[in-house]
């Protein structure tokens, strides 16, 4: 009965699936070589001359990030790099396919392959450096700060495209800091919530089926609910708002198990859209861009509207890669926040789902991920990570189809646009390390000393 | 470039696309049965990709198992819990010995009222032959209706009952 030669009949040990990432990886690189291919053959008639270049170089990027997962995560969930490479990928065929036409102005591709080898960069710099997530709990409340100078930054800069949420950096281009003050926060909420938990969920009294939640204990989330507020009348920035405060919520839903969370969070989301919704000019032309998208606006419909006619144009199948109209959403949004009704358009309804599905797939192993986590800060990270990635999926998705009134977002890896990508990769990596703990096998007990003694003693 | 050829690519890409996500979906139905996976590894016997404690917990089977094939042909592969709150786990024999109780770090982990928390253990001995041995445990194990007093051979397919639970080898 010695400890060394029983199984249990639980998962530990799950075989390392390093193999199987790496096929998966071959697969999502040559996915979008075949996108590449075929896009040049319907607009250009030939194969794109930098087929050759684009497949060595995602291939070599992902080469890069697949051994030193080997060498530093070896336990890590074999899914979640071949799906972010593989909308990685995409995008930056899609980007391209959409620097075809020259309506929409200057070449992007380029210059988001910079981003993505970036993003892969910081992805492998994450994976090397922070050996252990539970590091990141040390710095709970400085990552409090650095969020909030991060989202304070952008009021400083001038507005672009109506929204405050760039910081301009001369010589080297604009930064959306919100995208990297989305990870720093669910840092700071994990750290926090795994503090105060208990509080949360247990001093709270009982009316009308709900927990009604102490005031001190309420403080928190009404400060998160009036800093997202403050942003969004400072910034107009609609979607990072909806995201603090969702992701908030999600978290401290996890970390109490108290529906009540949720109830509040939505009267308080609802409320404070309404209230914005109504006075704040910039908002206000999107909520009504939403509820009349076919309204005139300088002669033409709306964007909302043109987005839906490409979704339409598209039906089950798509028009083909390179075929579609895309190009006639106006202005620089087509790149970045429509980039998924050029999807619709081109690849129709069965490609959209299979994005949302990869999309679905990626956060599902963030949430399985914090299911297998042993430690509650671990949990909660993840599940805020994940969580955040879901959330920005939804709001930009939504706001594409016409669901919710759209938000100057960036589709996750897919979207034109540095930040974004940079910052999910590290999104990425911080899972990675995450599921390597909580997937690595727990070291063999020392055998015990007592352990034989105890078996031969008998009761009868 | 032809209309032809452009439609099979564009439906071509869609069937890659929608391939890449069934296989990832794969990937997932095999990561949730973590144990069926390293069960199968360790009969393969490929040490190398597995974790460092299965590894050590698994090498008493090489020095079992071929004795095992050469004396038993008939030796069961595998204990089945054919009765109570766990009916249908099964347990691959892999040399290892299995012990049944209310502890926590017992191998099969009963929720039953009559089991004692180191209720019993099933073990092969030097013949590859599996035995069951009862721990001392309060209400007793049971060999078909025989309740066990020294550690006994078990049959292929006999019922050992332990409280409401009833376990049996079986090939």
């Amino acid at each position: 009965m010695s400890a060394s030669n029983t199984t249990t009949i639980t998962s530990i040990g799950a075989p390392n699936r390093r193999n199987t990432e790496l096929a998966l990886l071959v697969f999502a690189v040559a996915i979008p070589v075949f996108a590449y291919a075929n896009t040049g053959l319907a607009k250009n008639g030939s194969v794109p001359a930098g087929l050759l270049g684009y497949g060595l170089g995602l291939g070599l990027l992902a080469g890069i990030a697949h051994l030193l997962v080997r060498k530093f995560a070896p336990y890590s969930d074999p899914l979640m790099l071949p799906i972010a490479t593989l909308l990685n990928g995409l995008g930056l065929v899609l980007i391209w396919r959409l620097d075809q036409e020259p309506v929409l102005g200057a070449a992007m591709a380029p210059k988001q392959l910079m981003w993505s080898t970036l993003g892969v960069a910081l992805f492998v710099c994450v994976l090397v450096f922070l050996k252990d997530h539970r590091i990141l709990q040390r710095y709970t409340y400085i990552s409090m700060f650095v969020a909030l100078v991060l989202l304070v930054l952008p009021v400083f800069f001038p507005a672009v495209y109506g929204a405050r949420i760039w910081v301009t950096l001369p010589g080297i281009g604009s930064l959306q800091p919100a995208e990297f003050a989305k990870i720093i926060i669910t840092v700071f909420f994990a750290g926090y919530l795994m503090v105060k938990r208990d509080a949360l969920a247990l001093a709270s009294r009982r009316f009308m089926g709900l927990y009604l939640p102490r005031g001190r204990d309420l403080g928190p989330i009404l400060a998160i609910w009036a800093m997202s507020l403050l942003i969004l009348v400072f910034e107009t920035d609609l979607g990072t708002s909806l995201l603090f405060f969702g992701l908030f919520v999600i978290m401290l839903y996890v970390a109490t198990e108290r529906t009540s969370w949720i109830v509040f969070g939505l009267l308080l989301s609802a409320a404070g859209a309404v209230a914005v919704g109504s006075s704040e000019p910039h908002v206000k032309v999107r909520v009504q861009d939403w509820l009349h998208p076919l309204a005139l606006h300088n002669g033409g419909v709306t964007e909302t509207a043109q987005s839906m006619y490409a979704f339409g144009s598209g039906g089950l199948f798509g028009s083909g890669l390179g075929q579609g109209y895309s190009r006639l959403i106006g202005g620089i949004a087509p790149k970045s926040d429509y980039i998924l009704a050029t999807v619709g358009e081109e690849l129709g309804l069965a490609g959209l789902m299979a994005i949302l599905l990869l999309y679905a797939l990626l956060v599902e192993r963030g949430m399985r991920t914090a299911l297998a986590a042993r430690d509650p800060f671990g949990k909660l990270l993840a599940v805020g990570l994940s969580g955040a990635f879901a959330l920005q999926v939804f709001v930009v998705a939504g706001g594409v189809t016409g669901l919710i009134p759209l938000t100057g977002m960036t589709m996750p890896f897919l979207a034109q646009g540095g930040s974004s990508v940079i910052a999910n990769w590290a999104l990425v990596a911080i899972l990675l390390r995450i599921s390597d703990t909580a997937r690595r096998p727990a070291p063999s007990p020392a055998p015990s000393p007592d352990a034989e003694a105890t078996q031969v003693v008998r009761s009868q | 470039m032809s209309e032809l050829t452009l439609t099979v690519m564009r439906l071509g890409f869609l069937a890659v696309l929608w391939l890449f996500v069934i296989v990832a979906v794969q990937v997932i139905r095999s990561d949730l049965f973590g144990t069926r996976v390293t069960q199968r590894a360790a009969r393969r016997g490929d040490t190398g990709s597995r974790p460092p404690q299965q590894r050590q917990q698994a090498q008493p089977a090489p020095r079992q198992q071929p004795q095992n094939n050469r004396q038993r042909r008939g030796s069961p592969t595998k204990l089945v819990v054919a009765e109570g709150s766990l009916a249908g786990t099964t347990v691959a024999l892999q040399g290892q010995t299995i012990t049944l109780g209310r502890a926590h770090d017992s191998t099969i982990v009963l929720d039953d009222d009559y089991a004692s928390s180191r209720h019993a253990r099933i073990y092969p001995d030097r013949d590859g032959q599996w035995i069951v041995e009862d721990l001392g445990s309060t209400n007793g194990t049971y060999l078909d209706r025989n309740r066990l007093t020294t550690p006994t051979p078990v049959p292929l397919g006999a019922p050992i009952r332990i409280g409401k639970t009833v376990i049996e080898l079986r090939k």
